[in-house]
C-alpha cells in the first residue's frame, strides 16, 4: 500500500494547488467588475459580434501552414538521413524516396484540389 | 591509416551505426493498406468527380482483399519463437511484432473492414448519394449546403480516411514499442474524428459528436503519453520486451511503474469504451453516420483490445498481481454501466452504444482469465484465445445490427427513436426478424455467436480463478437480456405509432453486410470450433 502513497500524495498536491489558487485569488485578488470582465470567456477584450453570413471568415492560411509543417517534418527526417547516407546505401535511398513520394501525395492533393489558389 | 586521415570523427560514428532493415513480407498487409490509403488520396486529386465514387470503392475493396490474402500468407509463414508457445517474428527493428495474435487480429479487422466498406459505399438509401455530407465545409442550414445537396456532391474522401484508420488499427495491436503504439493510436483516431462529423443528415449532432470524440480522445492520448513517460522512467526503454524484463527483475512494485500502468490503461480503456472512460461512447455512436458507427464500434474495439492485451500480457505480464484488481473493478463497472444505462435509452443507436460498453466489460472478464498455455486436448481456454474469439463474434454482430439500423427510415432519415421501431415486425417481418436475431445474439442466447463468445470468456475467467467476476457477469447478462428482449417485444407485440417506420430496400451492398453478419452469428453459434481452434493456434504473444 505504501507504494501507492507517492501517487496519492501527488494527487493531493495537485488538488491542493488548484484549491489554493482558486481560494487565494478570490480572497486576495482585486475585484474591478466591468462588462468585459463578466463575459463568458473573459479575456479583457470585448468580443466582436458574429460576422454577417453565418460567421464565415477565410481560413486560407491554415492550408499553407499545414503544408509548411508537412515539409518541415520532411526536412527533420532528411537531415539525419543525409548524415548517414553512405552507411545506408541504396536501401536508405529507396526508403527516403518512398517517404518523399508519400509527402508529395499530400502536396498533389492540395494543389489539384485548389488549396493553393489564394483568391 | 587512410581512413583515419579522412575524418576520424565521421568514420568513428559511422562505425557504430548498424544498417536498419525492414521485413517487407511480414508487414505486407499493413503496407498494402497504407498504399491503398495513399492511392485513394491520389484518386481524389486526379480522377474526375463523377468517376471518383466507383474508383474509390474499387480501390478500397481490392486493396482490403489483397491485404487479407497477404495476411493469410504471413500467417502460414510464421515460425515458432521463444519458449512460450509463441509464433512469429519481431519486425521493423523491434517496433512491430508479427505473431499469431497479430495476424489473427489483422484478419479479423480486415474482414470487418471489407464489409464496412460496403456500408460506406451504400448509395441507395439516400437516393443516389452516400450517407456522408455533400460538402463538409458548408455550414449546416445555409445556402451553400442546399447548393451542395442539389448538385449531388459527395465526399469520396471517406474511403482514404477509412483506410488510414485501418492502417492505424492494424499497427495498434502489432506494436511492440510504446511509441509505435502511440503513433498507431493517433493514426487510427484522427481519421475517425473526422469521419464522425461527416453525416449527411442531422449534421449538428454529428459535428457535436466529432468534437466531443476529438476533445476526449486528445485528453486520453495525453494520459497515454504521460504513462509512456513514467514507464520509460521506470524501465529505461520503450520496448515491450525490455519493459517486461525490467518488471520481472524488480522485487515489489515501483510507484513509477504503477503510475505508468494506470495511465497507459486509461488511454487504452478509453478507446475500448470501458467505464469510467465510456462517457463519449453513446454521444459519438449516436451522432456519427451509422456506417462509421458500425466500423468504429467493431474495428476500433478489436484493435484496441489487441493493444491492451499485448501491452499488459507482454509488457506488464510479471506485474499481473498489481493490475488484476484494477481490471476487476473496471470490468464490473463497465458491465454494470452498460447493462443498467442501456435500460433507460430511447434511441436505438444509443442503446447499441451502451450494449457495446457492456460487451467491453464482458471481454475484460476474459482478459483476467487463464493466462498460461492451455493443455491441448482439454477444455482449457486461455484468456487470449477467449478474447480473440469474442472479438470476432462481437464484430460481426455489431456491424450487422448497425447495418439494419441504416435501413429503417422515415422522411427525416434513419428512424433511430425506439418508439419508431414499434410494430416493425408487422411492417417488415424479415428485417425485424434479422434484427431480433442480432439482439438475441448480443444477449447471449444459445445457438448464436453471442452465447459461444460469452461461454469462452466466462470459462477462461473461471479457470483463471476469477469466479466472483464470472458470477457478476452472468447476473448482468441477465439484466442485459432484458433490454434486448424489450426491443424485440416492441417490434412484434406493439402497434405502430402514427405512420410507423418504413424499411427502405437497400442496394446489394448493405444486403451483403447484413447477410454476412447474420451468417457469421449463426455459424459461430452453431459450430464455433474452427474459429476457436484458429484462436488457439494463434498461440501466445512473442516478445
Amino acid at each position: 500500500m505504501e507504494l501507492y502513497a507517492p501517487i496519492i500524495g501527488l494527487g493531493l498536491i495537485a488538488f491542493g494547488f488548484a484549491a489554493f489558487s482558486v481560494v487565494m485569488s478570490a480572497v486576495v485578488g482585486p475585484k474591478r467588475y466591468n462588462r468585459a470582465k463578466l463575459d463568458s470567456y473573459e479575456c479583457g477584450i470585448e468580443p466582436t459580434p458574429q460576422a454577417l453570413g453565418g460567421g464565415k471568415f477565410p481560413v486560407k492560411y491554415y492550408i499553407t501552414a499545414m503544408m509548411f509543417i508537412v515539409f518541415d517534418i520532411e526536412i527533420v527526417f532528411l537531415y539525419p538521413w543525409a548524415v548517414y547516407f553512405d552507411a545506408m546505401g541504396l536501401f536508405g535511398l529507396v526508403e527516403m524516396v518512398l517517404f518523399i513520394l508519400t509527402v508529395f501525395v499530400a502536396y498533389a492533393y492540395v494543389w489539384k484540389r485548389g488549396g493553393l489558389e489564394w483568391d | 591509416m587512410t581512413t583515419l586521415a579522412v575524418s576520424p570523427l565521421l568514420s568513428e560514428s559511422v562505425g557504430d551505426f548498424t544498417k536498419p532493415s525492414i521485413e517487407y513480407f511480414d508487414l505486407s498487409p499493413l503496407l498494402i493498406i497504407i498504399g491503398v490509403a495513399l492511392a485513394g488520396v491520389i484518386v481524389e486529386a486526379f480522377v474526375p468527380r463523377r468517376l471518383r465514387y466507383v474508383v474509390q470503392t474499387l480501390v478500397a475493396v481490392v486493396g482490403t482483399i489483397a491485404a487479407l490474402v497477404m495476411t493469410v500468407f504471413v500467417a502460414l509463414g510464421l515460425e515458432p519463437r521463444g519458449d512460450n508457445a509463441g509464433f512469429g517474428a519481431i519486425a521493423a527493428e523491434g517496433a512491430i511484432a508479427v505473431d499469431g495474435p497479430t495476424v489473427f487480429l489483422w484478419g479479423t479487422i480486415l474482414v470487418l473492414t471489407l464489409i464496412s466498406v460496403f456500408l460506406f459505399a451504400e448509395r441507395h438509401l439516400e437516393g443516389g448519394v452516400t450517407a456522408f455530407a455533400g460538402q463538409a465545409a458548408a455550414l449546416p442550414g445555409t445556402e451553400a449546403e442546399r447548393e451542395a445537396s442539389t448538385k449531388g456532391l459527395e465526399h469520396t474522401e471517406v474511403f482514404p480516411l477509412m483506410m488510414f484508420a485501418v492502417a492505424g488499427m492494424l499497427l495498434f495491436p502489432a506494436s511492440n514499442d510504446l511509441i509505435t503504439m502511440f503513433v498507431a493510436l493517433e493514426i487510427l483516431s484522427l481519421p475517425l474524428y473526422l469521419l464522425c462529423g461527416l453525416a449527411r443528415r442531422r449534421r449538428l449532432l454529428s459535428q457535436e459528436a466529432a468534437l466531443k470524440y476529438f476533445m476526449l480522445g486528445a485528453f486520453s492520448s495525453g494520459f497515454f503519453l504521460y504513462g509512456i513517460a513514467l514507464v520509460y522512467g521506470y524501465a529505461g526503454s520503450m520496448n515491450l520486451g525490455d519493459i517486461a524484463e525490467a518488471v520481472s527483475g524488480t522485487i515489489g512494485a515501483d510507484p513509477l511503474l504503477l503510475g505508468g500502468i494506470g495511465l497507459l490503461a486509461v488511454g487504452l480503456l478509453f478507446k475500448v469504451g470501458a467505464a469510467p472512460f465510456h462517457a463519449w461512447t453513446p454521444d459519438v455512436y449516436q451522432g456519427a453516420p451509422t456506417a462509421v458507427t458500425a466500423f468504429m464500434a467493431a474495428c476500433t474495439k478489436v484493435a484496441a483490445f489487441g493493444a491492451l492485451l499485448r501491452l499488459f500480457y507482454v509488457g506488464f505480464g510479471a506485474a499481473r498481481w498489481d493490475w488484476t484488481p484494477m481490471i476487476w473493478v473496471v470490468a464490473i463497472l463497465t458491465m454494470a454501466t452498460g447493462c443498467v444505462l442501456a435500460l433507460t435509452q430511447s434511441d436505438i443507436k444509443r442503446m447499441l452504444a451502451y450494449s457495446s460498453i457492456a460487451h467491453a466489460g464482458f471481454i475484460l472478464t476474459g482478459f483476467v482469465g487463464l493466462n498460461a498455455v492451455a493443455t491441448p486436448g482439454t477444455a482449457e481456454l486461455t484468456s487470449l484465445q477467449a478474447v480473440l474469439f469474442y472479438l470476432v463474434t462481437y464484430g460481426f454482430m455489431t456491424i450487422g445490427a448497425f447495418a439494419v439500423v441504416t435501413v429503417v427510415r422515415d422522411s427525416s432519415g434513419e428512424a433511430t427513436h425506439l418508439s419508431r421501431w414499434s410494430g416493425l415486425g408487422k411492417e417488415s417481418p424479415f428485417v425485424a426478424g434479422v434484427f431480433a436475431f442480432f439482439l438475441l445474439g448480443m444477449a447471449g442466447i444459445p445457438l448464436t455467436s453471442g452465447f459461444t463468445g460469452k461461454w469462452a470468456v466466462f470459462t477462461s475467467a473461471w479457470q483463471g480463478g476469477a469466479w466472483p467476476l464470472v458470477v457478476v457477469a452472468a447476473l448482468l447478462s441477465a439484466v442485459a437480456a432484458f433490454f434486448y428482449i424489450r426491443v424485440i417485444v416492441l417490434m412484434y407485440f406493439s402497434d405502430p405509432v402514427g405512420e410507423g417506420p418504413t424499411v427502405v430496400m437497400p442496394s446489394v451492398l448493405t444486403t451483403i453486410v447484413i447477410a454476412v453478419g447474420f451468417a457469421a452469428t449463426v455459424a459461430l453459434g452453431v459450430v464455433p470450433g474452427p474459429v476457436l481452434d484458429l484462436a488457439a493456434h494463434a498461440g501466445q504473444f512473442v516478445r
